[in-house]
């Protein structure tokens, strides 16, 4: 029996868990080193996984959110088009760990942004197929602000399970059903808490460096604002700071075709490319980098918390520890809030 | 430092500048920075970190167009300066250049002529980690170098980063872009993104001047500026240094070597 969602786990547990779950044929995604950076990958063995890191190059986006999907493929045979739809029914069962809660959050915005009108079906049937075992903050470095955006280094936001290390061992918070099941699967793994686990004094502390509310209320004034063009001065445009964000959805279409057959693509895409939004007419409503940087930051902080009651940004700070020029996004926000 | 700032503000206070391009103090590391006014030119900086080569922002015309433009160069963005130049790029009148050297102290350049006649004179920044690097690659088969590469292409993403850090990259369409025919498949995979840096690097021949601003400005890390660094050896080794301002991707001879495509 479990009681008030709450149990705990040492760190040898962890890997047996862990294990189980790969042997019990769902796909794990954990971060694994490589160098100087740590990366997200598929993994068959426990072993591999890392925990040193304060941030993962890039998100967990991925498994929802593939740098390329196919939507369909066609067949064109004298006049006639045959369609294949998506196909989700070989899609895996994954399990992403050692994600940080600002990435666990960061599936709130995706998420409202892949069902605001249509609801899109690759992004939920991913979606649906995933468990997020994420790991709390002990530490952070200069980028990080998730507590400027209403996240934590302990918040439970987006997680299935919350693991938090205390001196010795885990606690483990057990948030959905999707995470109720993926520990009573494997109960023996777990103990259950000691008296007095103290969460709070293990996490990290991350200075409030904004009011979410009060940039987005200044952001409202600020279309014609001077202040684009001395912001994004030293920007090059490239899609480093969309690419690596846990909360960027943008894509492209493209055509993968052979003769009469073909796949539709949807790819990654950047609000920072100058490409982004040119006319076949050779019109482009934002023709210089300054209004692309407007964009970025206002679709993120007015945008997006007036229309989908979420902000587009989860505080990660993987924009700004990309960026080839240091656009660092928290400065540039603290500037103007 | 003080002399690179003193001489920024004179010119401001001359006129004879509407804009200067060098770097200020950084998150972690120095960043580019716009001048615009006089007093600004107090949080200027310049020392062996900063790196990013600054001669990408003299091609954009949304920054610079029409404005009188001082820059500090380090020795690669004086290379690429004066690559600029051979390609028409820039306009002399509009640019006032200057060199600093790593002990803080201020070379003004007046003419292409003085650039190239510096760089000739000075020896190219020692890169030892790039060179170990190198030489771990070059010691490998060339099955064990296809596994590096493939394993390394595989993760990028084509953000273009190593694209817009590039001063030589100034094409307003780059072929990564032409859809009509597709020259190049826009999507990220591993064969898909070889054939995106075998272009860029292909395109870059005789041109590149070794700066390295595209692999450092890589997100994932991948050490795309060691493609452009083995190009510009080859190059060297196979059509020597050019004393002209023609260069090997543009330029064509009847009697070019032909004996290395296979
Ligand atoms: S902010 Fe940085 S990462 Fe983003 S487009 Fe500009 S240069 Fe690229
Ligand atoms: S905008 Fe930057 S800090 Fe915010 S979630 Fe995206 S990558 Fe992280
Ligand atoms: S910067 Fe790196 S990830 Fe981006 S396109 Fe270039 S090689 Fe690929």
């Amino acid at each position: 029996m479990i009681h008030n969602n709450c149990l705990q786990i040492t760190d040898k547990g962890l890997k047996d868990w862990l294990a189980k779950i790969i042997a019990g044929g769902k796909q794990l995604y954990a971060p694994v080193r490589e160098g100087d950076k740590t990366a997200f990958k598929w993994l068959d063995s426990v072993a591999e996984i890392s925990m040193e890191h304060i941030q993962t190059t890039q998100s967990a986006k991925a498994v929802a959110f593939p740098r390329a999907e196919k939507l369909f493929s066609y067949q064109k045979e004298k006049g006639a088009v045959t369609l294949q739809d998506y196909n989700p029914d070989n899609l895996s069962e994954t399990v992403i760990f050692g994600l940080h809660p600002c990435d666990a959050a960061g599936f709130r915005p995706l998420g409202s942004i892949f069902n605001w009108d249509t609801p899109d079906k690759p992004y939920n049937e991913r979606r649906k197929r995933m468990t997020l075992i994420t790991v709390s903050c002990t530490k952070s470095d200069e980028f990080c602000f998730c507590t400027s955006v209403n996240g934590g280094p302990g918040n439970t936001e987006g997680s299935d399970i919350l693991l938090t290390p205390l001196k010795k061992d885990y606690l483990v918070e057990i948030i959905t059903e999707k995470g109720q099941k993926l520990v009573e699967a494997y109960q023996s793994c777990f103990d259950t808490p000691p008296e007095n686990s103290d969460k709070e004094a293990c996490l990290a502390k991350v200075p409030v460096r904004f009011s979410p509310e009060e940039v987005s209320r200044k952001l409202s004034g600020m279309f014609e604002s001077k202040v684009w063009e001395t912001q994004s001065e030293r920007c090059l445009g490239c899609g480093a700071c969309a690419f690596v964000c846990p909360a960027c959805a943008c894509f492209d279409i493209q055509e993968n075709s052979k003769g009469n057959s073909g796949d539709r693509l949807r790819c990654w895409d950047s609000c920072g490319f100058s490409l982004f939004t040119l006319h076949t007419s050779g019109h482009n409503p934002r023709s210089t980098q300054s209004q692309r940087w407007r964009q970025r930051l206002m679709h993120k902080f007015s945008y997006m918390p007036d229309r989908l009651s979420v902000i587009g940004c989860t505080g990660c700070g993987r924009c700004s520890r990309a960026c080839p020029v240091d656009m660092n996004i928290a400065e540039h926000l603290a500037d103007i809030g | 430092m003080r002399e690179l700032q003193d001489t920024v503000k004179a010119l401001f206070d001359k006129g004879e500048i509407d804009l200067f391009i060098g770097y200020e103090k950084g998150t972690r590391t120095p960043r580019p920075f716009f001048v615009h006014k006089a007093e600004d030119a107090e949080n200027l900086i310049f020392d062996a970190a900063c790196s990013g080569n600054l001669a990408v922002y003299l091609t954009r015309k949304d920054l610079t167009g029409g404005k009188k433009t001082g820059i500090s160069a380090s020795y690669y963005a004086l290379k690429s300066i004066a690559q600029l130049f051979d390609e028409n790029q820039l306009k002399a009148e509009n640019l006032r250049i200057f060199g600093v050297s790593e002990e803080g102290s201020v070379q003004f350049f007046d003419s292409v002529a003085a650039i190239k006649q510096h760089l000739s004179a000075t020896p190219p920044p020692a890169k030892p980690d790039e060179d170990e690097l190198v030489g771990k690659i070059n010691a490998m088969t060339a099955s064990e170098r296809w596994k590096f590469w493939s394993d390394e292409l595989s993760k990028c993403f084509k953000c273009y980063a190593c694209r817009a850090a590039c001063p030589m990259c100034y094409c307003t369409k780059c072929i990564v872009e032409v859809n009509r025919p597709q020259w190049i498949q826009p999507w990220a995979s591993t064969l898909s993104n070889m054939e995106w840096q075998i272009n860029r690097v292909m395109h870059l021949a005789g041109r590149c001047s070794d700066c390295g601003s595209c692999g450092t400005a890589c997100p994932l890390g991948i050490p795309v500026h060691l493609l452009t660094h083995k190009m510009s050896e080859t190059v060297k080794e196979h059509f020597g240094v050019s004393e002209t301002k023609e260069n090997v991707l543009s330029t064509f001879k009847p009697d070019d070597k032909e004996n290395f495509i296979h």
